[in-house]
């Protein structure tokens, strides 16, 4: 592909984001790697951090570091309000109706376990059944396989298609009287398809059974209202958000999160504590024993802020454009296979290729300064599906540029070369 | 900074393209599974013992360049030896990836010396070395599957 092709899909981008503006707000974004400029493609595994982030967890930790609740000095006063503040922004971006269903965890991963301990253990029993569908990841998969070894409840997996989309019309058959509860991604960040989350949830309510949304690789990508999908569960992981490491949420339907036994003992968690008896405190508090990552809450509202004032609609559209570019260069390189051609798919471009390995290739582009991810990626069911041992993944944030994507291309193009 | 030329050298690719020794072996005496999760890299290692000897060796499976290159050399390497010299080369080759300081002298490696380059890149070290740990556990008599995690 030619550079006009690419200053073409830079200049159909940029009619909806300043690109190169935005680029100037990521300091890691200007670094070289083996003496090249990086371009980071690795978005799926984390996102980059802007500035204003950095710059929230610096202020939080230089001028008001606290420990948050309770404390009646001025530094605990102004960490609490900020943490808390972060916690409402969390909620409006969502949709999330109140702030006390924001629950702080440090991950997806966590929020996961969160609900199948505290919801599913003392609650389900032999003859309940789990559904979750072939797209998933780990972290969507073993909590469930482990709630099930404790209350011997079973594990129903939804089949995908060919083109890596869920096959609903099997799903259908699975979700029955016998379902608790049916977990899904909104985006596969082995594939990148967008599911129809809306669809599935209206099919679990048919037969009275909760949801949960595993939204890791979707809130960067696409505006999220909990409530018009209408799923009981929804999390999400602050890195792959712009924001810090170890900060994620939990958004609940409040009346059952009310219902839920606490996860986790310990403070903050408790109203009143004595040897007989435990009183616990109220949402979200009950599931936040211990001291919580008070920065990482912080400069998680910090991502939001940026990702609103950028604007998920003009996000969309650029990474949409993206994607299409790459999706039409990767198909003109011979010996090229995508893994993954759902008709709605987020900017994840997965394939391998012919006589290279896909750590080799990864290899070989990061030398050029490429950075995409190689391996399962955490998605082993989905590798055993297409029978391959694991593929490269290139995916894409509203930072990126099509002169990026051909970098890509060339780096494969390389490749080739050396193993031919 | 490491060229890639060093990693990727012509022998490597050869062993990946066209690899020796590449075949399942019907009336092995023994063989053994290794795998690595990290990159779902699996093969298989095939064994024919002559009394403390090592009469014949293959491998089978999948992997990337750098771990099917170092099967195919390692088990040309294995080729005739004793049990006793095949845990000789397997230490030395272990150390010449993983010691703190580079092998003194590379030469001594013969052809595996083309792997040396591999210990720059510490997240293919495991590529190399699967084959090999493998190799070590089957001598040693082990029967469960190796990994390297």
């Amino acid at each position: 592909m030619s550079r006009s092709q690419a200053a073409k899909a830079d200049a159909r981008t940029g009619a909806a984001l300043d690109v190169e503006r935005i680029r100037a707000d990521f300091p890691v974004l200007s670094r070289r790697v083996h003496g090249q400029p990086l371009a980071y493609l690795d978005n799926a595994a984390t996102s980059q951090k802007p500035q204003s982030v950095i710059a929230t967890l610096d202020r939080y930790y230089s001028e008001y570091n606290a420990n948050i609740h309770r404390g009646v000095h001025t530094l605990s006063e102004e960490a609490t309000a900020a943490f808390e503040d972060a916690r409402r922004r969390i909620a409006a971006f969502i949709n999330a109706g109140d702030a006390k269903q924001i629950i702080f965890v440090r991950g997806t991963t966590e929020a996961i376990n969160l609900v199948a301990q505290s919801w599913g253990r003392g609650r389900l029993r032999q003859g309940d059944e789990i559904v979750i569908t072939g797209l998933e990841h780990h972290s969507n998969i073993v909590p469930w396989q482990m709630l099930c070894e404790q209350t011997g409840a079973k594990l129903r997996v939804m089949p995908i298609t060919d083109a890596g989309e869920i096959d609903l019309d099997a799903g259908r058959k699975l979700i029955g009287p016998a379902t608790r509860l049916v977990a899904v991604s909104h985006i596969s960040n082995a594939l990148g398809t967008i599911n129809p989350v809306a669809e599935i949830v209206r099919l679990a309510k048919e037969h009275g059974a909760l949801t949960l949304v595993d939204g890791a690789q979707a809130v960067p990508h696409l505006a999220v209202d909990v409530q018009a999908l209408g799923c009981d569960f929804y999390a999400f992981s602050g890195h792959k958000l712009f924001g810090p490491t170890g900060i994620g949420v939990l958004y609940g339907r409040a009346a059952l999160l009310e219902q839920m036994p606490p996860w986790q003992g310990g403070g903050d968690m408790i109203k009143v504590v004595s040897f007989e008896r435990t009183v616990y405190n109220d949402l979200p508090y009950k599931f936040e024993a211990g001291t919580p990552h008070i920065a990482g809450g912080i400069g998680l509202g910090a991502a939001i802020d940026y990702v609103q004032q950028t604007g998920l609609d003009a996000i969309a559209r650029h990474e949409q454009a993206l994607l299409e570019y790459a999706t039409a260069a990767a198909l003109r390189i011979p010996g090229l296979r995508l893994i993954g051609t759902a008709r709605h798919k987020a900017s994840i471009l997965s394939f391998v290729m012919d006589g290279i390995h896909p750590h080799d290739l990864g290899t070989i582009l990061d030398h050029q300064g490429v950075a995409i991810r190689t391996g399962h990626h955490c998605a082993m069911p989905i590798m055993e599906r297409f029978r391959i041992p694991a593929t490269a993944r290139a995916s894409f944030a509203f930072y990126n540029t099509a002169a990026e994507v051909d970098r890509l291309m060339a780096g494969i193009t390389a490749a080739q070369k050396v193993f031919t | 900074m490491m060229d890639l030329k060093d990693l990727y050298q012509e022998v490597i690719v050869d062993h990946n393209r066209s690899p020796r020794n590449f075949r399942a072996m019907a009336d092995a005496t023994r063989s053994l599974e290794g795998f690595n999760p990290l990159c779902g890299d699996r093969l298989t290692l095939y064994v024919k013992m002559d009394g403390e000897r090592v009469s014949d060796i293959s491998f089978s499976g999948s992997g990337c360049a750098i771990s099917t290159a170092s099967a195919s050399l390692m088990t040309d390497a294995m080729k005739g030896k004793s049990r006793e010299e095949a845990e000789k080369i397997f230490k030395s080759f272990h150390g010449m990836l993983t010691d703190s300081a580079p092998p003194a002298d590379p030469a001594a490696f013969g052809k595996l010396a083309v792997l040396a380059g591999v210990r720059e890149y510490p997240s293919r070290i495991k590529c190399a070395t699967l084959c090999w740990h493998t190799l070590h556990a089957l001598i040693d008599g082990a029967n469960a599957p190796v990994s390297t995690e």
